[in-house]
């Protein structure tokens, strides 16, 4: 009985992965014929072909696209460029920061960081409005550096959990390490880094998992295409074409297209990630 | 002694140099962070808060109104219709999700460890909320989603499941439990995993049946853990935007316009900054009470574990 259940929610669970790749791998004339056929009516894979750029526009109008062009691989480019900007910027400063709050001595020390974390309580949402005038007045609009900025340098959950890890640092490793002529810089890349590279990759992935299906940011910064990344740019494909003639196949395409990097990212990590989610490590 | 003075004031040199380099490195490491910190959080937070007393259209300086933006707001019916809509979404999507997420956790806990089982459940959560709009989109399509064929079989007249008064609000915020159940499941899994096991074994001894010790031991030991998992996804839960941006648009007829979306609109469709502000100020203050009453009535600091 328990697993009866069980194997519902997974089928439940796993369905609109199969009916996205049912529906990319249709025509959008198979797909009106036969809304509900459990395999791609028409089988074909004109609708990643359309998605990417490799069909003609006849072609592509012919198939039921809307015959605009996307530039799907310039998104997915600033996707990754967002992303990986984000995540290897954050990460260093961050994990410099409570190097500063956990091995250095210097007054005043544990006052700066409650103040860091007191930033924990105000839910990012609250500071879009006016981070996005500052990155207005700063000319960044419609930049991918712009796009970047607000959480690039930080998040008080990362200094704080970071923090955490650097603490468990054994004393008698750094001393030695000292006393061997380490300088702290040392200390910070060559023992304490190193020592803590499980949450630091548990804590990138979930960084760069996140920064990737960011939307409400990327909308109010990016205009066009040079700046568009691959959440927005599926919002304006699917707003782009009209309720009645919705180029389904080539909506599927490009959903599952913008999801793969992901899917695959966690496929390689899943345990990391599964077994990160509690309540000593991440939030 | 003689010698020991020398030696001791040596090693006190020694230390204070180095504590004063410690200093400068911290200055070095720290000053980036401080920079992200001080301006893209504590700055804005500042401001946020200031502009929402004046008027600002992005153009022009912003000027100081006093109180005029929360005047308009308390008299501004598509606000309190937002305020509604956004509650009745949390109530909806929090009410099933932590239901459902209970569930799951205590089947799993039960049948089996299995990181892939685990990894299945959590593949949902990382998926971007426009990805999963875009497809539920699909599915609930009213004339050729598979959602509404099945409901033919069956018999039952087709639901325009996201163009209906209705029914919009309910769909979405099933759509959003879709996607964040696994995660909260496994957060509250973590919890389960936590709990005494002679507790339940002694249980088993006296005799109590597998309801009795759900009700009587895990749901009371489990108290502490459920409320920091609602504090969390509560206030997620308020934060709705994508899937709804991206589904409805706010439609039909505000039915969805949840207040996310209204201060967007507000602020990018009309260009009024301030009085945007103002509503982000109040949803900051919602957010505020509620983590506040929900601290309280779930006395979350304290646990029957002690």
């Amino acid at each position: 009985m328990a697993w009866v259940v069980m194997i519902l929610v997974i089928i439940v669970t796993l369905f609109p992965f199969y009916w996205m790749l049912r529906t990319a791998l249709s025509t959008n004339q198979g797909l009106q014929a036969n809304p509900a056929s459990w395999l791609p009516p028409e089988f074909t894979f004109g609708a990643f072909e359309r998605v990417l750029g490799l069909q003609s526009t006849e072609q592509a109008i012919a198939e039921g696209g809307s015959g605009t062009q996307l530039d799907f691989w310039r998104y997915l480019l600033n996707s990754v460029f967002v992303s990986t900007l984000i995540t290897v910027c954050q990460l260093t400063f961050s994990a410099m920061a409570a190097f500063a709050f956990s091995r250095l001595t210097w007054p005043g020390r544990d006052k700066v960081f409650a103040i860091f974390i007191g930033g924990l309580m105000v839910p990012s949402i609250f500071t879009l409005l006016p981070n996005f005038v500052l990155i207005k007045q700063l000319g960044l609009i419609d930049n991918l550096v712009g796009i970047a900025l607000p959480t690039m340098f930080m998040t008080p959950f990362a200094v704080f959990f970071f923090r955490q890890f650097f603490l468990n640092v054994p004393k008698e490793i750094e001393e030695a390490a000292l006393i061997d002529g380490v300088s702290k810089v040392g200390i910070f890349f060559r023992i304490v880094l190193p020592m803590s590279s499980s949450p630091l990759a548990t804590l990138g992935i979930l960084t760069y998992i996140t920064s990737w299906n960011d939307y409400f940011w990327p909308l109010m910064v990016s205009y066009t295409d040079s700046s568009r990344v691959l959440t927005v740019a599926l919002g304006v494909f699917r707003s782009q074409s009209p309720q009645s003639g919705t180029d389904w196949a080539g909506l599927m395409a490009a959903t599952l297209i913008a999801a793969l990097p992901m899917i695959l990212l966690f496929g390689v990590f899943a345990k990391r990630i599964v077994n990160s989610i509690g309540f000593s490590g991440i939030k | 002694m003689s010698s020991a003075a020398p030696y001791r004031s040596l090693s006190q040199a020694k230390r204070s140099r180095r504590s004063r380099q410690d200093l400068r490195l911290a200055i070095i490491f720290l000053t980036p962070a401080a920079i992200g910190f001080l301006v893209f959080l504590v700055w804005p937070t500042l401001r946020g808060i200031w502009l929402s007393f004046t008027s600002y259209n992005l153009l022009t300086p912003a000027e100081f109104v006093g109180f005029a933006n929360y005047e308009r707001m308390f008299g501004d019916p598509v606000f309190w219709q937002s305020m509604k809509v956004t509650i009745e979404y949390v109530v909806i999507n929090i009410g099933l999700q932590t239901a459902v997420a209970l569930v799951i956790a205590l089947l799993m806990h039960r049948l089996t460890q299995s990181t892939l089982l685990r990894g299945i459940v959590l593949m949902p959560y990382l998926v971007s909320n426009v990805v999963t709009a875009i497809v539920f989109l699909w599915i609930l399509d009213v004339q050729f989603g598979v959602a509404n064929q099945i409901l033919e079989w069956i018999g039952v007249e087709k639901i325009g499941f996201l163009s209906s008064e209705t029914w919009a609000i309910p769909t979405i915020a099933l759509i959003n439990v879709w996607r964040h159940v696994g995660y909260t499941a496994l957060l509250i899994f973590a919890g389960l995993q936590m709990l005494p096991n002679d507790v339940f074994e002694a249980a088993k001894l006296d005799g109590a049946g597998e309801f009795r010790s759900f009700f009587s031991i895990t749901m009371p030991l489990l108290r502490p853990i459920l409320a920091l998992v609602l504090i969390m996804t509560v206030i997620g839960s308020f934060q709705v935007f994508d899937t709804v941006a991206v589904t409805t648009g706010g439609g039909p007829a505000n039915a969805t316009n949840v207040l996310q979306l209204y201060i967007y609109d507000v602020a990018f469709g009309r260009f009024q900054f301030g009085y945007a502000s103002a509503m982000s100020v109040a949803l900051l203050v919602v957010l505020g009470i509620i983590t506040f009453i929900q601290f309280r009535l779930t006395r979350a600091g304290s646990s029957d574990m002690n």
